[in-house]
């Protein structure tokens, strides 16, 4: 048994990738956690690691922004990811490219087919105006968090500033838009148990927040926990999904391939 | 919520009073001081260019122009008359007064020798773009400003359109020649602009051509 799953006394692993994922075998699954609703945490992990993340109820939303490891000035772009495939929506085949023309992080697996790709992002003060004040001395670690402080708080651990803060993916998030350009949020899009893979092409600084999605019209703030498991899928083969979705997903994965010369 | 339909208005500015103007040509790259309660115009001079453009805080370049706090608070995505652009820390920076052009585009980003190639061939990485446009405009300021600033930015006069199944199309542009854009600085601005060099699709209509920039103080 691999001892980085197996708890000790004095190390409580996390083992709840059993439930997260049990289809996946146990000698490929790295580590699992689950992200409480509104909380928030990053992870620099290697090129060739997919993150299995599962809605542990409806209506999660996981903003996610990612950051070259190895350059960090090298970042998820969304609009170079959206015109690069004609796309205003993510699913299996999608590849998330930086703004240097590389992939960064594809969608391998899907059982939503559309998580939202157009960055909107709680502040704290529109958390404010919409579910009242919630802070810490009175509410303890129940206190309210917005996304955007939580992806501050995260990109902030390795150097990472405002300035910095990209545009997000909203993971388990449809919004739709009208002919006249306006939003649509899809109220009851994910279910518990929805699904996504996302393997990392490169070595990747990955931040997330579990805060809910500012265009979420619930009155109540209860967001979503959401589970993760990482496992080792190595990176993208020549008969990759995602490397014949589309030439400019090939295109990105090769770029990718690039980096990682020998 | 303002709705993003298009909203065509004409301003009742003279260009002759106006206190700047100039004329960019075609993948050009321009960095502009703007004052607070200064008005910009944009003039797409020869019709269905793109004028890709960022705007910074002058006194805080860490507070830039955020597409995300833009389309949040209007409800929408696309720009015209009426339009508030808001800025990476929440906060008004330009109102779009006037507009004669009626959408602006949000979401297509500025071109890249990296997307080239990403979008085209590997080959293309060789032609000019909007970022090396960014990239030479701030090397050669005082600005502060560096690639880690180089944000979404706007496309002013062109046309992207999302549709109801989620697809992002790039349309013929809704813009002719003379049509403008008029924005009242609600702070002071660096403006940054890359004149678009795009070959490689129609966001120009595949001719490049210059821009107009008038500043009434």
């Amino acid at each position: 048994m691999n001892p980085l799953l197996t708890p000790t006394a004095a190390v409580d692993i996390d083992t709840r990738w059993q439930q997260i994922a049990p289809d996946l075998p146990a000698e490929k699954v790295l580590f699992s956690d689950v992200i409480p609703g509104g909380c928030h945490w990053s992870w620099m992990l290697p090129r060739g690691t997919t993150l299995r993340l599962v809605a542990q109820d409806a209506g999660a939303n996981l903003s996610v922004v990612l950051y070259n490891a190895r350059q960090k000035l090298e970042r998820y772009n969304m609009p170079d990811s959206l015109k690069a495939q004609h796309t205003a929506h993510y699913s299996r085949g999608h590849v998330l490219m930086s703004d240097m023309g590389c992939a960064m992080a594809s969608i391998t697996a899907d059982s939503l087919g559309w998580h939202d790709p157009l960055g909107l992002l709680l502040d704290a003060p529109r958390m404010r105006a919409k579910y009242g004040e919630h802070g810490y001395q009175q509410y303890r670690n129940g206190m309210y968090r917005s996304g955007r402080d939580g992806l501050l708080i995260e990109i902030g651990k390795y150097g990472l500033t405002r300035r910095d803060l990209v545009a997000p993916v909203n993971f388990f998030s449809k919004v739709s838009v009208d002919a006249e350009g306006r939003f649509a949020y899809h109220p009851h899009h994910a279910r518990a148990g929805d699904h996504v893979d996302l393997r990392l092409d490169m070595d990747v600084i990955v931040a997330v927040s579990a805060a809910p999605h500012p265009l979420d019209p619930r009155q109540d703030y209860a967001p979503a926990a959401v589970g993760l498991t990482a496992w080792r899928s190595g990176p993208a083969r020549q008969d990759d999904f995602c490397r014949g979705f589309r030439p400019e997903c090939a295109r990105a994965l090769h770029n990718t391939d690039m980096q990682y010369l020998a | 919520m303002t709705a993003t339909a298009i909203r065509i208005r004409e301003s009742a500015l003279d260009p002759a009073k106006a206190m700047y103007s100039a004329t960019l040509p075609a993948g050009e790259p321009w960095l502009h001081e703007v004052k607070q309660g200064q008005t910009l115009r944009i003039v797409d001079l020869e019709g269905n260019q793109a004028a890709d453009i960022l705007f910074y805080n002058r006194h805080d370049t860490d507070e830039h122009y955020s597409v995300t706090d833009t389309i949040l608070h209007q409800g929408g995505i696309y720009l015209t008359t009426g339009s508030v652009l808001m800025s990476s820390e929440g906060r008004p920076m330009l109102t779009i007064v006037a507009d004669t052009c009626g959408r602006h585009d949000t979401l297509g980003g500025a071109c890249a020798a990296e997307s080239n190639t990403v979008r085209y061939a590997l080959h293309k990485k060789y032609m000019h773009s909007c970022r090396d446009n960014y990239l030479l405009a701030i090397q050669h300021s005082d600005s502060g400003l560096t690639k880690a600033d180089l944000v979404p930015n706007i496309n002013f006069f062109m046309n992207v359109p999302v549709t109801a199944d989620g697809q992002l199309k790039f349309d013929d542009g809704v813009s002719g020649p003379g049509k403008y854009v008029e924005l009242r600085a609600e702070m002071d601005l660096w403006v940054l602009v890359s004149n678009c060099p795009q070959l490689n699709n129609p966001c120009n209509a595949y001719n490049p051509t210059p821009v107009q920039f008038l500043i009434w103080g």
